[in-house]
């Protein structure tokens, strides 16, 4: 095999690592523009905050002497998972519940308060310089002839994979199949003829928060343990990166969310790869206009008519 | 009684304020070498805890005793406004025009700062609060202002005042090439494409080192000059007149402090009085019926595309303005001015000040750099007050502290 395709090889599985993560935070911003049509800003921030927290517990895991792989994932995943719904619930129940009806303009900028106050908060809690942490998973294989280009695939790379596999499958299930779930649906569909219909629209509205943010939470655990270095600044960036994701794969659509993910991801590899490492976040953004400007309905989205 | 059944749900908020607050404030990652140590401080979570604890308990009767203050009250509305404005216009010019020739350098320098922000909260103003259109990335109009400013007198060594015309000129031209897309998109598409936007002009900025020096900016840059004389001790170029040597003074160095400052007060008088012509034309009526009901404009035969891209070219030129002048206060930049906590800073100004009113923007503007200058001690929390602003607001008086006067009449009942 030639090294071109092996090298192509390679920046597809960085773009499915990278879409993934991206997927997962997309969900959050996705559910929420379904359900209430608003940009939830501090979402980028609520993920910041669950790789936070997923480093403390896994930090405070290893002082306790804790020698068990999976079982240390497993308990930094729900800690964080508990504290980033806990957030979103707040955020929504503080700054966005009390906005309802009013202009559009108004949740947005709370919602951009909301997202410079967390950034801060964590800065000044845990301060601003970046932390980095000891790998809890190294090693991978690798593909390819002896002494030329091999195709690395760590086992993180493995798993980051397989828990988005595993949380997009259960949100899946959890959406079409329960009750809480086709209210979500419902509300998405039409909220205030849900609300007729003797749906608790404001419970809903909740929930879409709290998923969103245990999504997130996810993400921020594997990112904090791929990357191994996390600092107060990564939720900004992630944020639009995965709202990019969320408007390609066209907003409201959950598996819109994941493909916009995947193409993003995979966007970005492929530009940090043959175009230049410094630009890969100029495509991004390029992506969002263009996507915006041509098709503002993404890949899945149904057309959105205004109504009077 | 009330306060016995109001217990249990003070006590579980309490205890989702110490699962919020415990992660972030009450456990401290330590990075020493390679290991990573824990430290546990619980005072905070503690204070938050009680706080929390407290207020959700006797919600009742703080409701009532806020009622009973009444806060809004305190500030004036539209219409006493209204029949103030002029006076107190003229009071703040007059003020303003007499006293940095008895004030320190530094507060001078502090004040031309503020003058800088209003001049973006007035141009920024036009965009988000005339014409409704979110525009989060509104630092990339100022740091093409003031770039093209840099780089044209590096490059040709051309003067401010060559210079201001045609970077205000490239800034409305930045603007309306960016609006012209992305302007048929409704509103939070906006904000976030102008977020992108303003992100790709920091990271080109950074990137393209030919250009702009990246992140080591452009040096050098000439101060503005007084009919061609210069502020200096001596001449920078042969047979060239310095200030002082003209009006036989003698040289101080914070004469160029003062006329620096006198230049903003000009400057932001002019974009006063253009914004003031501007809003009582019909393109300016035009801004705020297409801001109040878009389909309603549209069925009147209004033509939304080119009425919003008047409001964003325009309000750019002013941040062009903006950043034309702040380079030449300068007399350094690099990309790390035009990051998206100053567009934030910014839209904060507009929307603390009340979108759409001038005598707003202009006290928050002062306010805004003014304070976190005086309260120095407490630099840090300076973003985290800014944001906090920003949420307390669009709930307590989303119309901004000194709303927008609108005329109207009403029938007689």
């Amino acid at each position: 095999m030639s090294t071109t395709f092996l090298g192509f090889i390679q920046q597809v599985i960085n773009g499915l690592t990278l879409g993934s993560i991206y997927a997962l935070i997309a969900i959050g911003y996705t559910m929420v523009y379904g359900i209430i049509g608003m940009i939830n800003f501090a979402h980028g921030e609520i993920y910041m905050i669950g790789s936070y927290v997923g480093v403390l517990v896994l930090t405070a895991l290893t002082l306790l002497g804790l020698q068990s792989v999976p079982l240390m994932l497993l308990l930094t995943l729900v800690v964080s998972i508990l504290v980033t719904s806990a957030y979103g619930w707040t955020v929504e129940r503080l700054a966005y519940r009390p906005l309802r009806g009013s202009p559009r303009l108004a949740p947005l900028i709370s919602a951009i308060g909301m997202s410079i106050f967390l950034q801060n908060y964590v800065m000044l809690g845990q301060g601003a310089r970046d932390i980095s942490m000891q790998p809890l998973i190294a090693g991978g294989w690798r593909f390819g002839a002896e002494g030329g280009f091999q195709v690395y695939l760590s086992y993180m790379q493995v798993l980051i994979a397989v828990v988005t596999v595993i949380f997009m499958a259960l949100l899946t299930l959890y959406i079409s199949r329960s009750r809480m779930g086709r209210a979500c649906r419902a509300c998405a569909e039409d909220r205030e003829m849900a609300n007729l219909l003797g749906i608790d629209t404001d419970r809903v509205i909740s929930l879409t928060f709290v998923l969103g943010a245990a999504l997130a939470a996810v993400a921020g655990v594997l990112v904090g343990l791929y990357y191994g270095k996390i600092n107060p600044f990564i939720g900004f960036v992630a944020g639009i990166k995965a709202f990019t994701a969320a408007v390609l794969g066209g907003i409201g659509s959950i598996p819109g969310a994941m493909l916009g993910g995947i193409v993003l991801g995979l966007t970005e590899s492929f530009a940090s790869a043959y175009l230049s490492t410094q630009y890969k976040d100029v495509v991004a953004f390029g992506l969002l206009v263009l996507v915006l400007l041509f098709r503002p309905t993404g890949l899945l989205g149904k057309p959105d008519v205004e109504k009077v | 009684m009330t306060l016995k059944r109001r217990l249990p749900e003070a006590l579980s908020m309490s205890l989702l304020t110490a699962l919020l607050t415990l992660p972030v404030l009450g456990v401290h990652l330590q990075v020493e070498g390679l290991k990573v140590a824990l430290q546990g401080d619980a005072r905070p979570v503690c204070i938050a805890m009680t706080a929390v604890f407290l207020a959700r308990l006797f919600q009742e009767p703080l409701k009532q005793a806020y009622s009973w203050l009444n806060l809004g009250r305190l500030l004036p509305g539209p219409q006493r406004l209204a029949t103030y404005r002029t006076p107190l216009l003229t009071l703040l010019v007059g003020a303003a025009l007499i006293w940095p020739f008895f004030a320190s350098r530094g507060a001078v320098d502090v004040a031309t700062l503020s003058l800088i922000y209003v001049m973006l909260g007035l141009g920024l103003n036009i965009v988000v609060g005339y014409a409704g259109l979110l525009d989060l990335g509104y630092v990339a109009f100022y740091a093409v202002g003031a770039y093209s400013y840099a780089l044209l007198a590096q490059n040709f060594g051309l003067g401010f005042w060559e210079c201001l015309p045609v970077s205000v000129a490239m800034t409305a031209t930045a603007g309306c090439l960016l609006g012209f897309p992305v302007l048929r998109l409704r509103g939070d598409y906006l904000a976030i494409v102008t977020l992108g936007f303003g992100e790709i002009v920091y990271l080109l900025l950074n990137n393209l080192d030919s250009l702009t020096g990246g992140p080591d900016g452009v040096k050098n840059i000439p101060k503005p000059t007084f009919f061609g004389l210069e502020f200096a001790r001596e001449p920078s170029t042969p047979g060239g007149v310095t200030f002082h040597r003209f009006f036989g003074l003698d040289y101080r160095g914070g004469d160029v402090v003062i006329f620096l400052f006198l230049l903003a007060l000009v400057l932001v008088l002019f974009i006063l009085f253009v914004i003031d012509r501007l809003i009582r034309m019909p393109i300016g009526r035009a801004w705020e019926a297409l801001r109040e009901d878009e389909l309603a404009c549209v069925s009147l035969g209004l033509n939304p595309t080119v009425i919003k891209l008047s409001a964003f070219t325009l309000g750019a030129s002013f941040g062009g303005f903006a950043g034309a002048f702040f380079a030449a206060r300068q007399g350094f930049i690099n990309p790390e001015s035009f990051t998206f906590i100053e567009s934030a800073i910014v839209l904060a100004i507009v929307v603390l000040g009340g979108m759409g009113s001038q005598i707003g923007v202009i006290l928050a503007a002062v306010a805004l750099t003014v304070l976190p200058e005086v309260a120095r001690q407490f630099q840090e929390y300076r973003m985290l007050a800014f944001g906090l602003v920003m949420i307390l607001m669009m709930i307590w008086r989303p119309q901004g502290l000194l709303p927008a006067s609108r005329p109207r009449l009403e029938l007689p009942q």
